[in-house]
Formats: C-alpha cells, sequence, structure tokens
C-alpha cells in the first residue's frame, strides 16, 4: 500500500498536528537526487522506461523524466501501470476504481525499466505492478524509486532508489502532496490514525 | 453492485463508473499478445441461455475468460431445461455447484429478477454468494447492451450528456430499446423514439423520452441514431402492412443517412437485416459503429464482471 493518501481526503485524524518530513523545496532536491542516480545507475542502459504506479508515482516518473534530460541523460520514456487488476487483496474490500495504463511506444522489451511510487510500505503494490509490467514484454531489468519508504515490508522487495527512509508504526500516515494533483509539493507524517 | 438486472438500478455515477472501467480494461489490454487478466481468478461464471443468442453469449464467455475466471456455457436446449426443469430447481443446481455469477437471457420479462431474488434467500440459508446479471429477459432490459451502446456513443461523440440519440424501429419488442431510453436518459442525454404507433408500447408516455412517427424530419437534428431490428419472432399481429413498406417509412437509406449531421453516428445492436431496417451500404460505411459496439461489449462485459465479482462481497 502506497500512500495513505488513497482513500483518506486528508481529514482530521487523531486531533494532533501532521509533521512535515519534506517541504516543498525537500521535495524538489529529493526528485533532483534520484534523477542524478538514475542517469548514474542506468548510463550504460540503451532504453530506459520510466513506469509510474498511479496516481502520484504517475506523476513523480514524469517529473524525474524530465530531471533525466535536465541533467543532461538521454530522456527516458515515461508510462503508467495500473497495478489494481493483479492486487492480491482484492477480494478484501469492494471492487476498486481502475486507474490509468499506459505503455510508451517501443514497449518494455529487453528495456531497464524503473518502477515509480511515493511511498513503499508492504511491497504488495510493487508485487503487482510487477506482475502488470510483465505482461507487456519482459524487460532486461526493473528497478524500483520512491520518494518514501516507510518500511514494513510484506515481501523481499527493496528499492533501488530511495528518497528518504522514515521508520514508522503501523498507525502512522504517510500524506505525499504533489503539485499536479494535490496545490502543493509536500511530505508529512500523521500520527495514530491509521490502523 | 450485487447484481445487474435493470438500468434503472444504476445513478449516473455508478454507470459512469462501469463505463470507466470499462475503457481501462480496454487500455490494460492494449496491444497485448497475451490478452489476460488474472483479476477473477478461482470464480466461476455461468450463461444460462433460453434464447439464441451469438454476440451477448461469447462476449460474456470471452470476458469471463481474459479475466482468468471459469465459463461454463448451458442453454436450454441440450440442458435439462428441455427434460422439463423448472428455473427454480435449475437456478438452485447451478448456485450448488458453487457459480459465483450466472448471466442469464430468457424469453420471459422478469426472469433474472426472480432469480436474483432466489440467490438472495439461498444466500441466508447456504451462505453462497451469487450473482445474477441480466442478459436480456423477454421484451422488458438488456442492461450490458444499453452500456455497450453508451461506451461507443462516448467513444465517437466525446460525451453522452446534452447528446441526442434517436431509437428508430420497432420499440415494443425491444429489450435494447428500453435499457437505451432510461440508461442514456441518466446519463445526460436526450433520447428520441422514432417509431409507427403500432410499434411504441404502452406506457411510452411515461418514459424518460420523446416520441416522434416521422424519422426525416428528426435525422438532421441526431447526434447518433440506433436502429433497431424487426422482431419478426415476437410479432403476432399485423404491425405493419408489409416490409417493403416498412422499409421506405423507417430503414435508413444511403439518403436518410445523409440527413444525419456530419459527425452523427448509426449504430445497430444486431443482428442486422440488412434492406430492412438498414441499408447494407450505411451499415458498412464510416458513421457506422456497430462493429466498435461489438468490439466494447467485451470490454464492458469485464467491468460488469469486475464490479459484481472481484471485490468482497457486499
Amino acid at each position: 500500500m502506497a500512500n495513505d493518501r488513497r482513500g483518506d481526503a486528508g481529514g482530521e485524524g487523531s486531533g494532533l498536528p501532521d509533521r512535515e518530513l519534506l517541504s516543498a523545496s525537500d521535495v524538489t532536491r529529493t526528485i533532483a537526487r534520484i534523477a542524478h542516480q538514475i542517469i548514474e545507475k542506468t548510463a550504460d542502459a540503451e532504453h530506459v522506461v520510466l513506469i509510474g504506479i498511479p496516481t502520484r508515482g504517475t506523476v513523480l516518473a514524469r517529473r524525474l523524466a524530465a530531471a533525466v534530460a535536465e541533467f543532461g541523460g538521454r530522456a527516458p520514456a515515461v508510462g503508467t501501470v495500473d497495478p489494481t487488476l493483479y492486487r492480491d487483496d482484492l477480494r478484501r474490500r469492494p471492487a476498486r476504481a481502475l486507474e490509468d495504463t499506459q505503455v510508451p511506444e517501443g514497449g518494455v522489451d529487453d528495456a531497464l525499466v524503473v518502477l515509480v511510487d511515493d511511498v513503499l510500505m508492504s511491497g504488495r503494490t510493487v508485487r503487482a505492478a510487477l506482475d502488470a509490467v510483465s505482461e507487456h514484454g519482459r524487460p532486461r531489468a526493473v528497478q524500483l524509486a520512491v520518494l518514501v519508504d516507510r518500511g514494513h515490508r510484506e515481501l523481499p522487495i527493496r528499492a533501488d532508489y530511495v528518497g528518504k527512509n522514515v521508520p514508522t508504526s503501523r498507525s502512522e500516515l504517510i500524506l505525499v502532496s504533489l503539485t499536479e494533483i494535490d496545490g502543493e509539493d509536500r511530505v508529512a507524517i500523521r500520527r495514530g490514525a491509521g490502523e | 453492485m450485487k447484481h445487474l438486472l435493470t438500468v434503472t438500478d444504476l445513478d449516473a455515477a455508478t454507470a459512469t463508473a462501469l463505463l470507466d472501467t470499462s475503457d481501462r480494461l480496454r487500455q490494460a489490454l492494449l496491444g497485448r499478445e497475451v490478452r489476460k487478466l488474472p483479476t477473477l481468478r478461482g470464480r466461476t461464471v455461468i450463461t444460462m441461455f433460453y434464447e439464441d443468442s451469438t454476440r451477448t453469449r461469447v462476449s460474456f464467455e470471452i470476458a469471463g475468460k481474459w479475466m482468468s475466471a471459469d465459463t461454463v456455457n448451458v442453454s436450454a436446449k441440450g440442458s435439462s431445461v428441455s427434460k422439463g426443469e423448472s428455473l427454480r430447481d435449475t437456478s438452485l443446481t447451478l448456485s450448488a455447484m458453487g457459480a459465483d455469477c450466472v448471466i442469464v437471457r430468457h424469453p420471459a420479462s422478469g426472469a433474472a429478477h426472480r432469480l436474483a431474488a432466489w440467490a438472495d434467500k439461498d444466500r441466508e440459508s447456504t451462505g453462497t454468494h451469487t450473482s445474477i446479471v441480466n442478459a436480456g429477459d423477454g421484451t422488458h432490459e438488456h442492461p450490458t447492451q444499453a452500456l455497450l451502446d453508451a461506451a461507443t456513443l462516448r467513444d465517437r461523440l466525446g460525451s453522452v450528456a446534452g447528446r441526442r440519440i434517436g431509437i428508430v424501429g420497432d420499440v415494443l419488442h425491444s429489450r435494447v430499446a428500453r435499457s437505451n431510453v432510461f440508461l442514456l436518459a441518466t446519463l445526460g442525454a436526450e433520447v428520441v423514439l422514432i417509431a409507427p404507433p403500432t410499434l411504441l408500447p404502452v406506457g411510452v408516455a411515461e418514459w424518460p423520452c420523446r416520441v416522434s412517427h416521422e424519422i426525416d424530419a428528426e435525422l438532421p437534428g441526431l447526434d447518433a441514431v440506433m436502429m433497431l431490428r424487426v422482431q419478426a419472432e415476437r410479432m403476432t399481429g399485423g404491425f405493419f402492412p408489409s416490409s417493403r413498406e416498412y422499409a421506405v417509412a423507417y430503414g435508413l437509406s444511403d439518403a436518410r443517412a445523409a440527413m444525419l449531421p456530419e459527425h452523427g453516428v448509426v449504430l445497430h445492436p444486431g443482428p442486422m437485416v440488412r434492406g430492412m431496417e438498414i441499408a447494407p451500404s450505411v451499415a458498412d460505411s464510416a458513421r457506422a459503429a456497430i462493429l466498435a459496439q461489438v468490439r466494447n461489449g467485451v470490454h464492458v462485459r469485464m467491468a460488469v464482471l469486475y464490479h459484481l465479482l472481484a471485490g468482497a462481497p457486499e
């Protein structure tokens, strides 16, 4: 489960104020840093594709691609893949709405795919996204970039690029806001409002 | 959503969610070699058809298969129904075998409702969850046809709301017409029924639509026109003098198709009787979205199965 904002419109939680983890300029700097790391780690790859996991992962993928191009790397192709149809917890809650799936022209065959999401927690979303991507072709390799890694993994999955590691308890929520969707860039933590 | 029996159970938000899911499923399968999603693995979908059908039954079966459900087809011919088994006993048998979803077509209006009421009752006693989908009941409703028509109109016209849609022909015997009138009205379209007075059902004045008998006067103002098949198999009286006369008065000829605005779309739920309600050249023209309707049928039915079966039982 990625960003806890999904299914939570940002209403009042426990009454305690949200604590800011990343300000707007922190978010910009973090994305720039990950973009530099992607350039470094994919320098020998012919064909790099950034695939965002909706909805905020898709926005991050677009920003990362623009930053990679700006810092002198070859502009990677950008796509988005909705993992919902591949989730292992569909039967645990009412049917979810599906999100966009757009594989860039040229596909993912033999590409170096970088999956992009906002928050990494259990790893189940990433597992589903790996399945979804593999249905569209056979990438040479798949890497993972996340803005926040909050721990609590339930599957053997780790990120290759991490914006910020945040030790959390399960009862906390990570709230990622991005300008394109939420009107501002910000990452915050809310205490005691989760499970 | 537990069952899909009638479009009048769908509000605009639910109908739009189904159409959005349909679009997303089409997107998810676009350009793929293997058109298979794991979403409904382990679920059993049974189609139970007491009337002939090609596209509806096949597209439900494909929809189920593309989502990895196990699909089984039962037709009245060749099943115990021909030995005299009642609808109630057939439905009990199918749910005892663990059907998660029964898709039913039946010549009696209201058959799907009966099945759904029984399924809900059995659920209390046996704990089984069987969803019922109405794939056409008599002259009552055919909800997935209306949904796929709405999906096709949305593709071609960009939106359904605010558009004027004409439905021409045998409205009296048409469950497609009824479902479309109510669904398109829910989605904000203006619907015009165009038919001879003998082919309009009693009570049409209460439907959310306008009625006209003059096709030539209506065509220039329509964004889309849906031609209905003249259902000879349901006609027991003299509804019009001859098929030739019907074709002249209400058939969509080349000359009539030319009266539609530039963007005007031609729909037909199929099966077509070429030369009767629609001229062959119109059916094959660029205006016609008839094959697009069939393609959308699979995705819309996948969306229905997804909404009924993928989530936790309600």
